[in-house]
């Protein structure tokens, strides 16, 4: 009896490893560091033109150089006064803006190529953020044409090569991305 | 003189412990799990972002301002009318963003006016808040929304 009790004893002296406790904890902590995202925040960017003045006009724009895109209530799409279809923007805005004076219904050049785009006041804004992504992804797909024939990959790559230094953007220089935004009609 | 020097050096411990090494680990951890607070604006209105394509990606957070537009929520989930929200506070009357924007223009030149709209939103809301936001001068702004599911 007295054998076995002290055989117990001699067994309690058995501990833990806690050396290695320091590596598990910093093999966490350096996981979640390099798990955790901060989550970015993406979006569709825009330059509001700047107020103008009692007695200021607005800029001159010529009626052929503007491509006109309405939005109604419905959802429903005109464009330059036929009606047409969200997915169709993305097209008449590439054919107007590379147009170059060929056809007459489109702009007369690059610099020149404006898009107007007007809505209701009861236009529902997910409908008004689709048409505004359709114009953007115009000029997306026209300037990573553009930086291909520069012979860059795209135009990520072409940013990229001039330090994202906007003074030098040659392509955004050529095709400006000018988007208007109309105000609705009163009532 | 080698009596003495053996002495000495059995004496001092060679190593520091480590028992404690995690102790303080978990110590540091949690003192700073504590004290960091993930400040997030408690949103008042309902803003279940639209989804877009050419989405571009703000990588300059200090330059960004939100503006929360969308339906008030109310108690037991249900939708009120469409408000303005610019950080805490829930704007009455639309004038008002126009100071606002203009005292934080004053503060960040460069700011950014992040939207963030709520897609069943009507356009005239937004179009009227573009228009004060042109009187105050903060040009920049962005549509927020999420990228297409694919």
């Amino acid at each position: 009896m007295a054998g076995l009790l002290k055989k117990k004893k001699e067994r309690e002296g058995g501990e833990i490893p806690t050396a290695s406790m320091a590596d598990i904890a910093f093999l966490l902590l350096i996981f979640f560091l390099v798990t955790t995202t901060i989550n970015v925040d993406t979006g569709i960017g825009m330059t509001l033109p700047p107020k103008l003045d009692e007695d200021q006009e607005p800029p001159p724009v010529r009626e052929r150089n503007m491509l006109k895109i309405l939005v109604n209530a419905e959802g429903r799409v005109l464009i330059e006064d036929r009606p047409s279809a969200i997915p169709r923007v993305r097209e008449e805005v590439k054919k107007h803006t590379l147009n170059e004076g060929e056809d007459p219904n489109y702009a007369e050049s690059m610099a020149k190529a404006v898009v107007s785009l007007k809505t209701d006041r009861q236009t529902p804004y997910d409908t008004y953020i689709n048409v505004i992504d359709e114009i953007w992804m115009a000029y997306f797909e026209m300037w990573d044409a553009e930086a291909r024939a520069m012979g860059f990959p795209d135009y990520a790559a072409y940013r990229d090569y001039i330090d994202e230094n906007e003074e030098e953007n040659l392509i955004r220089k050529k095709i400006k991305a000018q988007i208007s935004i109309a105000e609705p009609d009163a009532g | 003189m080698s009596t003495h020097f053996k002495k000495k050096s059995a004496k001092s411990s060679p190593s520091i412990p480590m028992a404690s090494m995690p102790d303080i680990i978990f110590m540091l951890i949690i003192f700073f799990m504590v004290t960091t607070v993930l400040r997030e604006t408690e949103i008042q209105v309902r803003t279940t972002l639209p989804r877009a394509e050419a989405l571009t990606k703000i990588d300059q957070k200090r330059l960004v301002s939100y503006m929360y537009i969308g339906p008030l929520k109310l108690a037991n989930n249900q939708l009120g009318d469409t408000s303005i929200q610019i950080d805490d506070a829930l704007i009455e009357d639309l004038p008002s963003v126009r100071s606002i924007m203009y005292r934080k223009l004053l503060d960040q030149p460069r700011l950014i006016v992040s939207l963030r709209v709520d897609q069943s939103s009507e356009m005239g809301i937004v179009i009227d808040v573009q228009q004060e936001l042109r009187e105050a001068g903060t040009l920049r702004i962005n549509y927020s929304s999420k990228p297409e599911m694919i």
